[in-house]
């Protein structure tokens, strides 16, 4: 056999790669399927990574039922709710990203990655609502856990610290998206103007969550108070001996067994002996390590989809090519899958 | 039929062109992508890791040589055997064989240029030198005093680094994870063609079924970790029993990880043992199939026996008697890959090359280790050897024995490739005798001491055990003057090493078939996929003292047939 | 729980009894359950041994017989053998499931009541162990009666420790915020060393006592009867029992000797000004030393140990007469007690 048909060398091999083809691979088609299913396995370890704590939260849901039952009064439906929809929006729309870009629609993937970065930022306001809230409740861990009536009607003071970075990165994005329109970098201008959009999201979501639930808390109080009159005069149950205490005009916390509680609409007000809310402790330490968890993987979604945006702008997606906004796709859908099965863990236990 | 001088072109020893005279500069190694220089960086970041917790175990070995605990006191001794442990398993063990050795060889036994992730590969890298950071700041501030399980709640109310240390583990993990996922990819994705999976090495098949398990446990470490870094910082009472907490939880948690993470640290070894016993006996791999899917059903079983570890943990009777059944199943898997490596023998050229002397000793000392497991997945006397020396010397056969003795056979065995130059057979030979019987003096008297009743973690014991104990530490040094040894042969051949063409072992597995040390791109013609057990392709050219692949070398070159093994 | 407080400072190791033989592998067979134990101990041996007699044997042989020799091809042999596998994949298993037969026979008596026992409650506290009869002695050592029938019902006062006896080739981990419990009849007198099995901590190596099986059931009252040397009312009596009370209940954390331990060192301290965490301030004299005993949280010395660790109360725990010997006990060691102390 002759030596120059053997050395048919490495050159060979390089043929037709397209621009964004690693030189490792051999064709598209493999890049695209190794990228599948390094994703894939990437969102099995992510599952894992939740199933930890999943299993510590049935340990203790098992032992101590009526915690969740109780704990989970303290949560607001409607704003889980209403995340949750706007969740299952942002995945709709990541799916048309998808889509659009593998028919190398650059306009519809750059509309629809928008959109979902603005459900994600409006997801986390509505977050940031409800865990100031509870701060200011006095809800926290396990170990600091020191229920206590919730003063601050207005604006509060945790609110106001977890939206500081975003408003820096909101300002940010707003100075350079103008200084690179000033420089007459079209792409860039879009791609900050974006981002700012995204960051505005986050107020949304913040300050519709914080009139939602000031609008609340005046109803509820209004509302307890007329519930409390209503079963005093009507003889009362056993859990209401602290409603006896209720000023019809004041707010429904006088002793340490009534607690100013959220949902206390219908008057379910059915807060046990003292030890019990220390125990409702658990039940926040496993909701917190939850639902924080969560929200950092959003953070790291809205990461990966600006990362995204950025090289849509660009317009590198080919028909054999958009590898990245599947896999970050993929990941989307299960940052909200996750979402799905805590909602209802969490917050609709009864 | 080629020349001389063609064959050597092909096949020659290249210095010009090979991976590490490609670029130069620290970052051209720092920033590299490349899965060779990657492998490198790993294999000296686990020696130094090997290096310095084996100190540590110097160290509490000269300190067990008087009972009264005479040079170290308790508080250091502690901290002495935690560091050791955490060392040696997060930072030297697991990453050990497949991120060096693996990166190496794994996408050349496949024909490949690289893995399927490169960026994702350096991150690794980068991973495991932060995380092993972070283990060296805990050892450098407070230290660490909890044993490598950081069993709560001590781990929650000791005031020594644990935040740290947790931390750098957590870290530790995704260098882990993302190897496996990296792996696990590259096997599905990158074969060439003709190559289906039962055409793969075992090692791959090795591997493979590590990075299942890499990819399915460690999370789950991950977020344990994170629980008690939370524990310790906000107090969420998941695991301290003063607020509310189930420390036993943690248990369950840990050694849901930390039992399949035995295997990882053995199914790499293993696989190594698989290539050495076949190429060195020159004899195609007996029972290849039965090799393989043992691989895999140790991956799967492995992670339904975690509670064997918990037997005196106060876990209900029921759970006992089913992980105990559980867990000797798993023996069976690793049986028939022992019974298998003999039969490979049978009827061999068996040639005891520095390789095959660690192989050897490999079956030796895993099977001590692994039948000594029998034992301990016996409850009633489990609950006898619980936490004694038994356990120690337990798992150092199958750690030290099996996977250190693999990761240095390895080494011998693949350094011709790596480096293009061959070690010294003698004084190979003489560092591989020297970590075998040390090994032995070291960890043999621990069984007995341990069913007499020597504790483990104990820093001072009591007099009856001293013989024992210094019996113990002579062997340490002698162990570790072999492994010093060792590395000292593989070091010296790097620059001093005769020159050798691309494949002295005879060796058909893909990796062999570029120069030695192979250029960037690993091939620099194009592979020709062929049964990796068919040693009958390779003869040996004395011109190049190298074997070469029998078609370039007779006239008619047979039809390549497709491998195939039932 | 958590009503006790052990003693056992560092120094204070109970020393280890003579060693007392046993087999090569084994220490004395000492309880009900070592015999069984230890037999299947030596059946898994002896399996092993024949399974790695055989293995270096084919090993030595086949690189014997097979070595390489130059020129010498290898003779073809088949490189499967299906029959061959699943012998030797199944001839073992059967072994295995008798090892497992057995193995979980031996636990299973293990946890199976006697009906007769007599319980006795174990604490333990970082590194030391309070044993509690049923007729409300208590004692540092472990003291049973040969042939008895006994659970143990073990507790934990902060970390993991385990309950480890090797003459009874019995262990349990004691948890805590939980009980857990075993069972054991010892067969043999004697003396016999008891350890802590699970890492607890800076002195885990040094968490070890002794139990002591006597041959008979007065032998044993005997040696856990508290003698009250101060029956007689003198001083001396006063402080002898004040001393070994402190020994008991108070020695885990507070030292008589001036280290600093969990709790403040009480030596020298009576008679001296103290300065608490509000900011007050007062002279040690008895009422404080009650009253601390009886509240410990009323008034916490200044700057002392992490704020969470409170001493526990013992009201209620300690006789009124009891805490009068402990404030003798104390008083006795205050500076100048030399001078005054009774000979
Ligand atoms: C590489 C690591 C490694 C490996 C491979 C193994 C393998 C096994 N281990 Fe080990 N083990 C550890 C590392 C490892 N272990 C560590 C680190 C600990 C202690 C952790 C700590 O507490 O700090 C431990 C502890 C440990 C315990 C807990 C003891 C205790 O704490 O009380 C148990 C109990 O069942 C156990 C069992 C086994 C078994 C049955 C196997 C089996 O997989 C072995 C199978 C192998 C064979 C059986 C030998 C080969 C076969 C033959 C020679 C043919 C003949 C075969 C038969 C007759 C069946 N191990
Ligand atoms: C991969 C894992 C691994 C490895 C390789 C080793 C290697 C060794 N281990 Fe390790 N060991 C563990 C994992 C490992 N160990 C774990 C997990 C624990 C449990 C920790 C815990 O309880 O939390 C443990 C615990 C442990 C103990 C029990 C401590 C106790 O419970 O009180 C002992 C005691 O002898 C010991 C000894 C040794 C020795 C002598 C070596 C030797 O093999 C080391 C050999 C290597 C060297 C010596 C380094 C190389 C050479 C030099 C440094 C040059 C200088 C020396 C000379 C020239 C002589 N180890
Ligand atoms: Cu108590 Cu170790
Ligand atoms: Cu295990």
């Amino acid at each position: 056999m002759a030596v120059t048909e053997l050395a048919d060398d490495i050159h060979e091999e390089q043929h037709a790669h397209g621009e964004f083809i690693a030189h490792h691979f051999d064709s598209a088609q493999q890049q695209y399927d190794s990228g599948k299913l390094g994703i894939w396995l990437f969102l099995v370890t992510e599952i894992l990574f939740f199933s930890g704590l999943f299993c510590a939260y049935t340990l203790y849901r098992v032992h101590h039922p009526e915690i969740f039952v109780q704990a989970s009064t303290f949560l607001d439906k409607n704003l889980g709710g209403i995340n949750t929809i706007v969740l299952l929006f942002s995945s709709l729309t990541m799916a048309m990203a998808v889509r659009a870009a593998q028919l190398v629609e650059r306009r519809t993937v750059i509309v629809n990655l928008v959109i979902t970065m603005v459900c994600a930022a409006v997801f986390l306001g509505v977050k940031a609502v409800e865990y100031s809230h509870k701060w200011d409740e006095g809800i926290f861990v396990r170990a600091y856990f020191n229920l206590r009536e919730h003063e601050v009607p207005g604006i509060s003071r945790w609110l106001v610290l977890i939206s500081i970075p975003f408003a820096i990165l909101l300002a940010a994005s707003v100075i350079v998206a103008f200084a690179m329109r000033a420089k007459g970098n079209k792409n860039m201008y879009v791609f900050y103007l974006s981002l700012a959009i995204m960051f505005g999201g986050y107020f949304l979501g913040a300050v519709g969550g914080k009139i939602y639930m000031n609008w609340k808390t005046a109803n509820d109080k209004s509302k307890a108070a007329a519930v409390a009159t209503l079963e005093h005069s009507a003889g009362g149950t056993e859990n209401h001996a602290a409603a006896d205490t209720h000023e019809p005009a004041k707010a429904p916390v006088e002793t340490a067994t009534a607690q100013s509680v959220p949902a206390a609409a219908a008057g379910e007000v059915l807060h046990g002996p003292a030890h019990l809310s220390q125990d409702l402790g658990t039940f926040f330490s496993i909701y917190y390590c939850m639902t924080g968890l969560h929200a950092f993987h959003v953070i790291c979604g809205m990461i990966a989809l600006s990362w995204l945006l950025y090289r849509s702008i660009l317009g590198h997606w080919r028909a054999d090519y958009y590898g990245p906004v599947d896999y970050v796709g993929l990941y989307w859908h299960l940052v909200d899958l996750i979402w799905i099965f805590l909602f209802p863990l969490l917050y609709l236990i009864n | 039929m080629t020349t001389a001088t063609t064959r050597r072109e092909l096949f020659g020893y290249t210095p010009d062109k090979n991976y590490y005279t490609a670029s130069k500069g620290i970052a051209s190694w720092l920033l590299t992508l490349d899965h060779k220089r990657i492998g490198i960086m790993y294999l000296i970041g686990v020696s130094a890791a090997l290096f310095l917790a084996g100190i540590f175990a110097l160290v509490l070995r000269t300190s067990l040589w008087k009972p009264e605990n005479a040079l170290l006191g308790e508080k250091m001794y502690n901290q002495m055997f935690t560091l050791h442990g955490a060392i040696m398993v997060f930072a030297f063990i697991i990453p050990s064989i497949p991120a060096a050795l693996g990166n190496f060889v794994l996408p050349m036994m496949l024909g490949a240029k690289d893995v399927a992730f490169p960026r994702l590969n350096l991150c690794s890298f980068y991973l495991w030198m932060g995380g092993t950071l972070f283990l060296l700041i805990a050892m450098l501030t407070t230290g660490l005093d909890t044993g490598w399980t950081f069993y709560t709640p001590y781990s929650i109310r000791t005031q020594t680094g644990v935040t740290y240390a947790t931390f750098g583990v957590f870290i530790l993990g995704f260098s882990s994870i993302f190897t496996g996922l990296n792996f696990l990819v590259t096997v599905n994705t990158m074969r060439p063609a003709g190559m289906g999976w039962f055409q793969m090495p075992l090692f791959i098949w090795a591997l493979y079924a590590t990075a299942i398990i890499q990819i399915l446990a460690t999370p789950v470490l991950a977020i344990t970790l994170l629980l008690l870094m939370a524990e310790r910082i906000l107090h969420v009472a998941i695991f301290d029993p003063a607020l509310g907490g189930d420390p036993v939880l943690f248990q369950h948690f840990f050694w849901f990880y930390s039992h399949p993470a035995v295997y990882i640290m053995i199914l790499p070894a293993m696989g190594i043992i698989s290539e050495l016993i076949s190429v060195h006996s020159r004899k195609e791999i007996f029972g290849y199939k039965f090799i393989a899917f043992s691989s895999i059903a140790i991956a799967f079983l492995g992670f339904l026996v975690w509670g064997h570890h918990m037997f005196t943990s106060g876990q209900s009777v029921v759970m006992n008697m089913v992980f105990s059944a559980i867990t000797f199943t798993v023996a069976i898997p690793s049986a028939v890959k022992v019974f298998n490596w003999l039969a490979t023998m049978y009827k061999g050229s068996v040639a005891l090359t520095t390789p095959m002397t660690y192989a050897l000793a490999f079956i030796l000392l895993f099977g001590i280790g692994g039948l000594t497991g029998l034992f301990l997945s016996t409850i009633s006397v489990d609950r006898h050897l619980h936490d004694t020396y038994f356990i120690v010397a337990h798992f150092h056969f199958v750690m030290v024995g099996g996977t250190l003795t693999a990761l240095l056979g390895g080494l011998f065995h693949w350094w011709p490739k790596i480096t293009g130059r061959m070690y010294n057979e003698n004084l190979g030979r003489l560092a591989s005798f020297l970590v075998f019987a040390g090994f032995n003096l070291t960890f043999l008297p621990q069984f007995v001491m341990g069913s007499r009743g020597m504790m483990r973690r104990y820093a001072s014991y009591d007099p009856e055990f001293q013989v024992f104990h210094q019996w113990s530490t002579v062997g340490a040094f002698v162990l570790g003057a072999g492994v010093t040894l060792a590395y000292a042969v593989l070091i010296y051949t790097v620059r001093y090493g005769r020159p050798v063409s691309g494949n002295p072992f005879g060796a058909a597995s893909l990796e062999w078939q570029s120069s030695s040390p192979p250029s960037m791109h690993n091939f620099d013609h194009k592979v020709v996929v062929n049964d990796p057990y068919d040693f009958a392709t390779q003869v040996y050219d004395e011109e190049l003292d190298s074997y070469v692949q029998r078609r370039f070398v007779e006239p008619s070159p047979k039809p390549a047939t497709q491998p195939q093994h039932s | 729980m958590n009503s006790f407080i052990g003693f056992l400072a560092q120094t204070e190791v109970e020393p280890a009894p003579p060693y007392q033989g046993g087999s090569y592998f084994f220490p004395v067979q000492a309880s009900s359950f070592a015999k069984d134990s230890d037999w299947l101990y030596y059946f898994i041996f002896w399996v092993c041994v024949v399974f790695f007699a055989g293995i270096v044997g084919a090993m030595v042989y086949f690189v014997i017989k097979y070595r390489r020799r130059p020129g010498v091809d290898p003779e073809p042999s088949s490189s499967h053998n299906t029959p061959l596998e699943i012998a030797w994949s199944v001839l073992p298993s059967l072994l295995l499931i008798l090892m497992f037969k057995w193995g979980a026979e031996g636990y299973f008596d293990e946890q199976v009541p006697f009906d007769d026992a007599e319980v006795i409650r174990v604490k333990a506290q970082q590194y030391s162990w309070l044993f509690e009869y049923e007729n409300g002695d208590f004692s540092n050592i472990l003291h049973l009666t040969n042939m008895q029938h006994y659970q143990f019902k073990l507790e934990s006062a902060d970390v993991l420790h385990s309950f480890f006896v090797p003459a009874f080739r019995q262990k349990q981990d004691i948890v805590p915020g939980r009980y857990t419990t075993t069972w054991l009849q010892p067969t043999k007198t004697g003396t016999f060393r008891l350890y802590c099995a699970e890492y607890c901590g800076d002195n885990h190596s040094n968490m070890k006592t002794n139990v002591v099986v006597h041959a008979t059931e007065a032998e044993r009252t005997d040696a856990t009867k508290w003698d009250w040397l101060g029956n007689n009312g003198s001083p001396e009596g006063k402080i002898a029992n004040g001393d070994r009370l402190f020994k008991i209940k108070c020695a885990g954390c507070h030292s008589s000797k001036g280290q600093r331990m969990t709790g403040p060192n009480l030596d020298g301290k009576f008679g001296t000004q103290e300065f608490f965490e509000d900011g007050t301030e007062q002279i040690i004299d008895e009422n404080y030393i009650i009253d601390s005993i009886r509240e410990p949280q009323k008034k916490i010395v200044k700057s002392f140990g992490p704020p969470n660790q409170k001493m526990q109360v013992f009201q209620g725990e300690l006789s009124n007469e009891q805490i009068g010997w402990i404030v003798e006990y104390i008083k006795s060691i205050g500076p100048g007690a030399s001078a005054t102390a009774p000979k």
